[in-house]
């Protein structure tokens, strides 16, 4: 809502600042958005007439103009406007005056002419940001008087960005309402007469959908003249209400709305055949609607009709064929409540938002459509002409709004606010708001005002109460609360955890849409079908990430275009996945491993961060849950990742994610020069976690056993150990892999490892010949199953 | 040879000795078995038993004080040999230490677990809910219809017809009210979506939910415990604050809470837009609506909710002018949040 502050101030004028007045109207939740003055600064600008219009003598443009500026003689000025006339008052820049934007008025020449002043477009004044030709003011206009004070320029706009609650302050009226309540003034604007019918002529209207529109005034007007011209007064509160001039009809049915919160139509009353019906459409009815857009219509759009087809979307946009034009003689005016519910969501549905639609949706009061009805109709006979028939109303009273009696107990509001509120207090603030009240014992009975479409629970007027009193008017809580501690599951990894591990290690966190690009996601999950937003923003962030590869991805690539070239990275966020009826939404850990090993230094050899280091860091964060067994790491192929470099990761032998090098025929497609590393794992398989539970520490000597093996390559180490615990006493503490080795000495086809074995006895000490033992079986069993040899 | 000769003689030779090698020759060549000094030793047998005493002395001291010029030598043999090791052994403290990198958090995170500590010591505990919501708990009941206004305020990205992602966290509220009996304190961080791109929106950002749903739970308790948290937030225990009556269909009362401009200290800038005000976060007392439609009695209970965008509280918190570097992740800036 865009209004002039000198339009507020005729209807309530406190005696307040500017700056006191917006700071009132935010705290009362009528949020002030801008100030803006309603034109630039200038001075030394006054009322001139045109007094006669010679052509420039070396010029054809421009005109030799003399012009009566008050007592002092009259002034040539040269002037290049095509509209300027003689008899034309128009704003004059005296000699000295300063204009917007630091251009002083001085005695030049302008092709041999001297002009002793300038005369002024709207766009030279501030006024607007586009203009054609001079401004012109009103024929009444006093000569030699400054334009500021004839046009009331010392002034500005303010614009408020309303609650959709507030739908009552749609207007100047409205808000007029609310600053008379903060300041305990009442209105100065009385509500204009009626007026007296001159003609007899009437349009029948019937009300065929009387649950959407129970209330429904018309009126002929006949003898208009749609190409008269506004009044510079009222275009200028149009203007400042950032509403544009479009003809003295349009012009009332929008002033009229501004001004009480009225939404008017005016119709073309020679384009009507027949009575006017309020319906609702049939399915797929056509209307070709004021901004040229056709439209086929839902059945549960009311509109407005003649007995041969629908002329408007009722209450949201009116129709071009019996739209006013500049040939129109005759029209019909329309004021009429139409419920919210039959408005609501309706516009949105086509893709439209008026003014009106903005209105009807919140609520506009059943008392406004008689007095708006006279008001425009009063302006239009002023500013249009013509002559007026009687109002002809038509209302089914029993579906207006009720008018709710709401209770309100001095308890609840105790409880509600935490303060409590008594008469004479409670019933002064409601009733400055326009309520009615009437007491009873710890307890008011309350009828709100028609306009006010959000109230009707006891909470709503408990708001009304605080709002009124004011939100930082209230005392001080001491905040009182029982104690209660929050579960704290020691067990369980927390995200901050795993993420505090993982920035220890030296990784980034980072942030991605959830959102990808369809193609860079089936590069990275081929063959998974994500979820498709139905109304993206973009067409590379329209479909639901199924892991988190790409955001990773793009991020390096992000990176890399920068110079930046050693990257890891981490995130932990959802994955989408279709799993109908419903959506598989699963916390996941990925991280990426790009470039150096080590930020460039001196005392490590540098090389290129790989599978290990990823994994290295996984089995870290594995260790936070307190056991690794459940872990493995098996090999697999993932579409994406390197069919030689990948592993997928089981938790109690369930898959819960995968690590790899990204597949080289996507390092090539993603015109990447250097290695990637991804992996993910669900963030549960993390969480999940282990108290410590103490063991016994032997207090006996520990006996260890290297052994080096050579094996087949495709022997992994795994199936190494796995071979060796199942061959081992419980007494086998554990087992290090120190070496691996291929090349000079090795047969191709096969490897060393070289492991170290550490045994460990709880209750005694071990003897040389029990270890050989052992080790015989062990590498007995290694031999048999793997076709291992000692080196 | 005399004996005074014979000392200043192994004098000199341990003086010149220039290391323990050669200090041992001498040490040999003089009190060893068959050193010139145990050779005179040797030769008191030759004397009268009255002269031996006396000479016995005499060779003694000899003795004695050549083994001091022998250990003092020793000494500083040794010692230069250790300070010549020393000093091989310097090495330039001042290269740099050996380092894999240092990671980060993303300043959003960082700052959504600064909201949550704040929250937790009152009792507060996280809850999370899905991103790909229903209507029913992002709208309906939070008392937000289909046909409502402020539904045109959620530029909603949709799935399908009900499918779609959620506009704020405050359908978390909705899930732990229908799930938890009252007593509830819960704070709810999470990523929200609308459907908004420009210079000031990014599509998807962050919000922290609460709820606090209880017997006596009342508009005053919400203001002084928002007011806290941002002075602790903010670490300035002066920060001016204020509510500012507004709406949102599940919460009455509700309210904007404003803070005194933290870049300005309210003399008006740039970033309050000279107003000196800078609008933090939304919140209100539970709608009765709300508790119908999560079956909690509104006459048992009352509650209050708030929510608070995470970027303009790191933006504010942090200086970043930008809201859209959040979502680029340059490396670079990533790194001033180590």
């Amino acid at each position: 809502m865009k209004f002039s502050e000198q339009w507020l101030r005729e209807w309530v004028n406190p005696p307040i600042t500017t700056a006191e007045l917006t700071a009132q109207l935010t705290m009362a939740g009528l949020e002030v958005d801008a100030i803006e003055p309603v034109a630039g600064e200038f001075t030394s600008v006054v009322v001139g007439e045109v007094l006669a219009v010679e052509p420039h003598p070396d010029a054809d443009k421009l005109r030799v103009c003399r012009v009566n500026v008050g007592p002092a003689a009259p002034l040539l000025i040269v002037c290049g406007a095509s509209n300027v006339a003689v008899g034309a008052k128009v704003p004059v820049a005296l000699l000295g005056a300063q204009l917007p934007g630091g251009l002083q008025i001085k005695k030049s020449q302008l092709r041999g002419v001297e002009s002793q002043g300038m005369l002024c477009s709207a766009k030279e004044l501030g006024m607007a940001e586009q203009s054609e030709g001079l401004l012109l003011l009103s024929p009444d206009a006093r000569v030699g008087v400054d334009v500021r004070s004839v046009l009331g320029l010392d002034d500005v706009s303010i614009t408020l960005g309303l609650t959709p609650n507030r739908g009552d302050c749609l207007s100047v009226q409205g808000v007029a309402r609310e600053v008379a309540a903060q300041n305990h003034l009442a209105l100065t604007v009385a509500p204009s007469s009626a007026v007296t019918a001159t003609l007899t002529s009437v349009q029948r209207v019937q009300l065929l959908a009387p649950k959407a529109c129970p209330l429904y005034c018309g009126r002929i007007i006949q003898g208009v003249d749609p190409t008269r011209v506004t009044p510079l007064w009222m275009q200028e509160r149009l203007r400042r209400s950032g509403v544009r001039s479009l003809g003295p009809i349009v012009d009332v049915t929008n002033f009229v709305m501004l001004e009480l919160g009225q939404p008017l139509h005016a119709f073309d009353l020679h384009k009507l055949s027949g009575a006017i019906h309020i319906r609702y459409a049939t399915a797929n009815e056509p209307l070709l609607l004021l901004h040229g857009e056709r439209v086929a219509l839902g059945a549960d759009t009311l509109v407005i009709a003649d007995e041969r087809q629908a002329l408007a979307m009722a209450g949201i946009m009116g129709g071009s064929d019996s739209a006013v034009s500049a040939a129109t003689r005759a029209i019909f005016l329309e004021s009429a409540f139409f419920a919210p519910s039959a408005i609501a969501g309706k516009a949105r549905r086509y893709g439209l938002h008026t003014d009106s639609s903005h209105r009807f949706e919140r609520g506009v009061s059943p008392e406004l459509v008689r007095p708006a009805m006279e008001r425009a109709t009063q302006l239009l006979l002023m500013l249009a002409g013509g002559e007026a028939g009687p109002i002809v109303e038509v209302s089914e009273p029993l579906y207006l709004p009720p008018q709710p009696t709401i209770r309100l107990r001095a308890s609840r509001i105790q409880r509600v606010v935490g303060v409590a509120m008594q008469d004479p207090q409670v019933s002064a603030m409601l009733s400055r708001l326009g309520m009615s009240v009437s007491r009873q014992a710890g307890e008011w009975q309350v009828i709100p005002p028609a306009y006010r479409f959000d109230i009707a629970l006891e909470e709503d007027l408990i708001e009304e109460l605080v709002r009124v009193y004011g939100y930082n008017r209230l005392p001080k809580s001491d905040l009182k609360s029982s104690l209660q501690s929050a579960p704290l599951p020691e067990a369980r990894t927390g995200p901050r955890q795993i993420r505090q591990r993982l920035v220890s290690l030296g990784y980034h966190e980072v942030i991605t849409y959830s959102f990808v690009a369809p193609k860079l996601q089936s590069l990275l999950d081929p063959g998974q079908a994500p979820v498709a937003l139905a109304n993206p923003i973009a067409a590379d962030m329209s479909v639901m990430r199924t892991n988190l590869w790409p955001g990773l991805v793009q991020t390096l690539l992000y990176n890399l275009n920068r110079q930046q070239d050693r990257l890891m990275l981490f995130e932990l966020g959802l994955r989408y996945l279709p799993q109908p009826p419903d959506f598989n939404q699963v916390m996941m850990l990925s991280g990426l491993l790009s470039g150096p090993a080590a930020p460039t230094q001196w005392a490590i050899p540098p090389r290129e961060l790989d599978y290990f280091d990823a994994k290295g860091h996984l089995e870290n964060l594995m260790q936070l849950s307190g056991n690794m067994s459940p872990y493995r790491f098996e090999a697999a192929q993932h579409p994406a990742l390197h069919p030689g470099k990948c592993a997928r990761i089981l938790r109690n032998n369930q898959p819960v994610g995968w690590l790899g090098g990204l597949h080289p025929q996507s390092v090539k497609t993603l015109d990447l020069r250097q290695e990637v590393v991804l992996f993910e794992i669900e963030f549960e398989a993390l969480a999940a976690g282990y108290l410590p539970s103490y063991h016994e520490i032997s207090r006996f000597p520990a006996i260890r056993r290297d052994i080096a093996l050579i094996v087949d390559r495709q022997i992994s180490a795994q199936r190494l150990r796995d071979c060796i615990q199942q061959a081992a006493p419980e007494y086998l503490e554990k087992v290090e892999l120190f070496d691996v080795y291929t090349g000079e000495g090795i047969d191709s086809g096969r490897k060393s490892v070289a492991l170290g074995l550490t045994l460990q006895d709880l209750s005694r000490t071990l003897t040389d010949s029990e270890v050989e033992d052992v080790m015989q079986r062990i590498v007995g069993r290694l031999q048999a199953e793997l076709g291992a040899s000692l080196r | 040879m005399q004996l005074d000769a014979l000392i200043s003689e192994a004098q000199q030779a341990i003086r010149n000795a220039t290391d323990l090698l050669v200090l041992d020759q001498v040490r040999v060549n003089y009190l060893g078995k068959k050193g010139s000094l145990t050779a005179r030793l040797k030769t008191l047998g030759q004397l009268s038993p009255e002269e031996r005493p006396r000479a016995g002395d005499v060779i003694n001291r000899a003795k004695e004080l050549i083994q001091a010029a022998l250990d003092l030598r020793k000494q500083q043999l040794e010692q230069a040999t250790l300070d010549q090791k020393l000093a091989s052994e310097t090495i330039d403290i001042t290269l740099p230490g050996r380092s894999l990198g240092v990671g980060g958090l993303h300043p959003v995170t960082r700052v959504m677990q600064r909201i949550e500590d704040l929250f937790t010591q009152l009792g507060f505990a996280s809850a999370e809910g899905p991103e790909i919501e229903d209507e029913f708990h992002n709208f309906e009941a939070l008392n937000i219809p289909a046909t409502h206004p402020a539904r045109a305020m959620h530029d909603t990205f949709y799935v399908s017809d009900n499918i779609l992602l959620r506009t704020h966290t405050s359908p978390v509220q909705i899930r732990v009210m229908r799930e938890r009996e009252p007593p509830l304190r819960i704070i709810a961080p999470g990523r929200v979506y609308r459907c908004d791109s420009d210079v000031t929106h990014t599509p998807m950002f962050h919000q922290v939910e609460g709820l606090m749903v209880d017997t006596q739970v009342s508009f005053i308790d919400l203001q002084a415990i928002l007011s806290q948290f941002l002075q602790r937030f903010f670490e300035r225990d002066d920060l001016q604050i204020r509510l500012r009556p507004s709406y949102f269909p599940f919460t009455e009362p509700s309210a904007e809470v404003d803070i005194q401009c933290v870049m300005c200290s309210g003399r008006g800038c740039r970033v309050c837009k000279q107003t000196g005000w800078l609008e933090v976060l939304g919140c209100g007392m539970v709608h009765p609506n709300v508790f119908k439609h999560v079956g909690i009695d509104s006459e048992r209970y009352t509650g209050f909710a708030f929510g608070m965008g995470v970027e303009r509280l790191a933006m504010l918190r942090y200086g970043v002018n930008d809201l859209r570097i959040f979502y680029e992740n340059d490396i670079r800036f990533l790194q001033q949040f180590i």
